[in-house]
């Protein structure tokens, strides 16, 4: 699988390339605003790492290195398509509109997701490995029934794609002509395992024998992702069924903070990946064109911090759930048996109370 | 007088016409029907999208209708056969299951799986297994089963109407079995326990396919002179149990009938919770009828796992010899 095939439109060293396939109108403003979001999501990211070792959060899975290929993307849905994550979408979830605080919820031990779904049409993170494409797989069918023009991205990563689910979701999108996008985060590791060990063959490649179109793009270059992302939603929008999305990354840091990758893979590997940085090659094109100045860019570290400092204090001074939550939502209409359950802990709870008054 | 299976067909098609967002899908449910014409003719009255034939996955069946579901649909997804569930097993039990929770109450996920379950139809493997218990132990998921047709055409109803998920058992060797159907008004609501004859010297307690072998058992205790309560239990989770406890504080003696094996099945955990509940009305322990720890036997052998007439007689006379 030769690198070669990678759509790229802006190289790493900065310089803007042209793929006859896909031109990509954009603005100099907006491409301001996508290096805003890749160094606010790498910041933000970097703040989550920091607050799990200083024992904040039990666990975070970074999104380090992958900004690109989630902020691009993200970037590419319209109000009303859904996005479905894995556990490490930070970056889409920040084009979504997702306040980052929330993400961190679930890591700290507060919940299982924190979020009303339906506020920014970012799902909540799913942890089993790849069940969440068939939920996308089933809301592109529901899309396809309102008659709506919507679309739906579903993220996963490289060793998802060994997953049944991912499969079926691909046969099943494929059969129905859902309008639905999957994403697939190459990020080379699945925990310890290279892709090499989930693949004979380039990851893309596989839609072909599911009847859609694969394409393969530099998860790093910001403007290829966002250009491949949206002809791909164009295409279901227009009835034509899934694409599959490779993008080509790196899983810069460890898998969680639980993880040591320094057990099964090489250093000098990292190195030749910190050459391809995503945010690197957009602040490289912003200067060469004197697009940007030092002000901007001061400006936006400036606020990153801020977006930092904001994060670390509302996941600090967080609520810790209330008891009663153990039982509140597991059904939506009521049932007898959790109401006894619940009630006969909490006078269990309370006949503690009532002793120490005494 | 109408059968089972066409009693949940005629449930399926009132709540499809009632209501656009009820969604029938599974393998070949359309222009077959189903294997057992449960959703006979249903394709041609409601249209390929609502009427879904899908591809041959399982797991990609209820992931898919945890998709339209969170669009806003109500699918009735149909599993082929009990022992063909596991593959979806993740999808139901983590995913289906938590979804409501996990969300913190904003996301609801109602989404009926209908599972034909039980033996006695001289079925190959993994077409006669009862694994309710797998589900009615996963919390956020309802499972309840219906005995006779009266009870599919309207708890059918009731399953799609709720906003939680729904396993619905139903016992496949009976969807043969005859009975009249009242179409005005449900006699029951969804979980609720019926006592279908009433009696003064033991209690039997059955659900789906093993509720009508448990009719015939009392009409035989009768001619004994023994007179047996049968109750049906209808819902396996949440299960229903004051009107069981009623029942075993009048008659001291309780025997729990049903298919699925008895090592950690439905009869252990009622028959725990009568034994908190009724502890000093008790004449005997209570006792189970089941099938046994074993694999579900090929089709020559099934007699001897499936409880019967006699094996539920000898419980009876063992209770009484307390």
């Amino acid at each position: 699988m030769s690198e070669l095939q990678l759509v790229q439109i802006l190289s790493p060293e900065g310089e803007l390339l042209t793929d006859p396939e896909y031109l990509l109108d954009i603005s100099t403003e907006e491409i301001r605003a996508l290096y805003r979001d890749l160094v606010m999501v790498r910041r933000f990211d970097v703040e989550a790492t920091a607050l799990q070792r200083q024992g904040e959060l039990g666990l975070w899975a970074q999104s380090l290195g992958q900004e690109a290929a989630q902020v691009g993307s993200g970037r590419a849905l319209i109000p009303g398509d859904y996005a479905f994550p894995t556990y490490r979408e930070h970056g889409v979830a920040w084009a979504k509109g997702v306040p980052p605080e929330k993400l961190l919820g679930m890591y700290r031990g507060i919940n299982h997701g924190g979020w009303d779904p339906r506020d920014n049409d970012f799902h909540l993170y799913t942890l089993v490995i790849g069940a969440q494409t068939l939920h996308a797989t089933g809301y592109a069918m529901g899309i396809q029934r309102d008659k709506s023009n919507n679309a739906v991205i579903a993220y996963f990563g490289d060793g998802a794609t060994s997953q049944g689910d991912v499969n079926e979701a691909f046969t099943y999108a494929s059969v129905y002509h859902a309008p639905v996008v999957f994403f697939c985060q190459n990020n080379q590791w699945a925990i310890s395992q290279p892709i090499e060990s989930q693949t004979k063959v380039a990851l893309y490649k596989r839609a072909a024998g599911f009847g859609f179109p694969g394409v393969r793009v530099d998860g790093n270059d910001v403007l290829a992702v966002l250009a491949v992302t949206r002809a791909a939603l164009a295409r279901a929008r227009a009835g034509e069924g899934p694409t599959l999305i490779e993008a080509f990354t790196y899983r810069m840091g460890a898998h969680t903070t639980s993880d040591d990758p320094s057990r099964y893979r090489l250093a000098q590997e990292l190195d030749e990946w910190k050459l391809k940085d995503p945010i690197a090659r957009v602040k490289s094109y912003l200067t060469r064109n004197s697009l940007a100045n030092e002000e901007f860019f001061a400006g936006i570290e400036k606020e990153a911090e801020a977006v930092a400092s904001k994060l670390r204090s509302d996941i600090i001074d967080a609520e810790d759930p209330y008891v009663e939550a153990i039982f509140d939502y597991v059904y939506a209409e009521p049932h007898p048996i959790l109401d006894a359950e619940k009630s006969a802990y909490i006078n269990y709870l309370e006949s503690f109370t009532e002793g120490e008054k005494k | 007088m109408i059968t089972l299976g066409k009693a949940i067909n005629m449930g399926l098609r009132r709540a499809l016409t009632e209501d656009p967002k009820v969604l029938v899908m599974g393998e070949d449910v359309g222009k077959l029907g189903g294997v057992f014409r449960v959703t006979e003719n249903l394709q041609s009255e409601f249209g390929e999208d609502r009427i879904i034939d899908t591809p041959l996955a399982e797991s990609g069946i209820l992931g898919t209708a945890i998709g339209l579901a969170l669009r806003g649909y109500r699918p009735v997804c149909e599993i082929q056969f009990d022992g063909f569930v596991y593959p979806a097993f993740d999808q139901i039990t983590s995913q289906l299951a938590k979804m409501h929770a996990r969300s913190l109450g904003t996301l609801k996920l109602p989404v009926v799986v209908r599972i034909p379950y039980g033996g006695g139809i001289g079925a190959v493997e993994h077409h006669s297994e009862s694994n309710e218990t797998y589900f009615a132990h996963t919390a956020g998921l309802r499972v309840v089963t219906c005995s006779n047709p009266n009870d599919a055409y309207w708890m059918m109803q009731q399953a799609i109407q709720s906003d939680d998920p729904v396993i619905f058992f139903e016992p496949k060797r009976r969807y043969w079995d005859k009975a009249e159907v009242n179409e005005e008004a449900p006699s029951l609501g969804l979980h609720e326990t019926r006592t279908v004859q009433e009696g003064n010297d033991l209690t039997l307690i059955s659900y789906g396919p093993t509720v009508r072998t448990a009719i015939e058992v009392a009409a035989v205790c009768a001619k004994e002179g023994r007179s047996v309560e049968v109750m049906d239990l209808r819902t396996l989770s949440p299960l229903d149990l004051a009107p069981v406890f009623e029942s075993a504080q009048k008659t001291g003696r309780v025997v729990i009938l049903h298919e699925a094996p008895t090592f950690l099945g439905l009869g252990a955990e009622i028959a725990s919770q009568i034994t908190e509940e009724c502890f000093y009305s008790l004449d005997a322990p209570v006792l189970r009828v089941g099938g046994f720890n074993v694999p579900y036997p090929p089709a020559r052998l099934e007699e001897h796992y499936l409880p019967d007439l006699d094996r539920t007689l000898d419980a009876i006379d063992r209770a009484f010899a307390f």
